[in-house]
């Protein structure tokens, strides 16, 4: 029972980027809510976490779930100068754009856009992909990330003097790098233990 | 333990990169400490065993042309075992490729599938590492260049090499970390030059 592969018939599977919310369903078998140690929690860090399927999968290995995730807080929450917010959410879209992560880039294209109130720009990447026209600023930005994004990644001189010439510091490009580089690895482990669904109405 | 990122990119202390990188300290910290937990220092053998993580850690590397994070694997995995590491150099070349390609659900992102290989562990690889490696190995081929062809299938095929569920999730982990971790060395390189 605990080592098969969960396979969900009939799920409703989203066929296109979308902003809208999805679920995420695992194809291993999660830790049982009745079974998370102290560990466990600490290594979930929020305790609102226990309602994701994705997080109590990946609570099997908690010494690296709770490293991942201060990680993750550092490299998008930490406002300690740098890049603002809302180009960390565009560089996590465009990194899940990239390498086809449909959850991901639900998730980080919704914030992009929020923190922007800028819907069709955000739509425009998802829909026409990395290439997609974006004013230069976002241009530099998305290109960035695209190219960390590539196996092998071919960022370049190109890329820090066109981030340069849109005014972002090299705090700001540290933050570029960081974030991008981290969807490498979220993209991966979304992309390979489950798959999004579309909730169900109401 | 020393910094593993500082030391391939060449950050030393009280540089602009070091500066840059001390806005993010627990990033960094924990980007360390990560690795420690997969790789240099794991608290549990069982689950994946140094040597299949010192493999798996190279293979990732060197298929994506991280030289210096491979070079740091190899000193690593030939320490452990010098036959899975010159079989593994064998392999390298006719498992190279780039990415990332693969293929979406049918439907109207069909247009964007890119076609590209599905590399097999060759037998002369397979004599050497065995099968729970080489399986694992194949899995880290398809998460590295093409993550979104990934499947339940990817995942039986895991499971039926000897792979536990704990296993799967912790080899996931290092294979998508490693990932993080070459391209925050090739970001900060750049920068370091620039």
């Amino acid at each position: 029972m605990n080592a098969a592969v969960i396979e969900h018939r009939g799920l409703r599977r989203p066929d296109a980027f979308t902003q809208a919310q999805l679920d995420w369903v695992p194809w291993l078998r999660p830790k049982a809510t009745g079974d998370l140690t102290e560990d466990d929690y600490a290594a979930l860090t929020d305790r609102s976490r226990v309602a994701s399927p994705y997080f109590r999968l990946l609570v099997r290995d908690p010494v690296v779930l709770g490293a991942r995730t201060r990680a993750d807080n550092d490299i998008f929450y930490n406002v300690n100068a740098g890049l603002p917010r809302t180009e960390r959410e565009l560089v996590a879209a465009a990194a899940s754009r990239s390498n086809g992560c449909v959850y991901c880039a639900s998730v980080h294209s919704r914030l992009a856009a929020r923190l922007s109130d800028r819907r069709q720009d955000v739509q425009r990447l998802l829909d026409e992909g990395i290439g997609a026209a974006q004013d230069p600023r976002w241009t530099a930005v998305v290109d960035a990330a695209a190219a960390l994004t590539a196996t092998p990644p071919r960022f370049g001189p190109v890329h820090v003097s066109a981030l340069r010439a849109q005014g972002f510091d090299d705090q700001a490009i540290v933050d570029v790098v960081q974030s991008a580089a981290f969807f490498a690895w979220a993209n991966r482990l979304m992309l390979s233990l489950g798959e999004p669904a579309v909730p169900e109405a109401g | 333990m020393a910094d593993l990122i500082d030391a391939l990119v060449g950050i030393t202390p009280g540089s602009r990169l070091d500066d840059l990188r001390s806005r993010r300290p627990v990033a960094r910290s924990d980007a360390q400490a990560t690795y420690d937990g997969l790789v240099a220092a794991p608290a549990d053998l069982e689950r994946a065993g140094a040597l299949e993580r010192a493999a798996i850690a190279w293979w990732v590397a060197a298929l994506s042309g991280a030289d210096g994070l491979a070079e740091h694997h190899a000193d690593l995995l030939g320490a452990l075992d010098p036959a899975v590491l010159a079989a593994l150099v064998a392999a390298l070349p006719a498992a190279v490729t780039r990415g990332p390609y693969g293929s979406y659900p049918a439907g109207p992102l069909s247009v964007e599938d890119e076609a590209g290989p599905r590399w097999l562990a060759p037998d002369e690889l397979r004599a050497v590492a065995g099968e729970r490696l080489a399986a694992a190995l194949e899995h880290a081929h398809l998460l590295t260049y093409h993550p979104r062809d990934a499947d339940p299938g990817a995942l039986r095929a895991l499971l039926d090499a000897g792979w536990s569920v704990d296993g799967i999730v912790t080899i996931s982990q290092l294979v998508a970390f490693t990932h993080f971790q070459l391209r925050v060395v090739a970001g900060l390189a750049v920068l370091k030059e620039s």
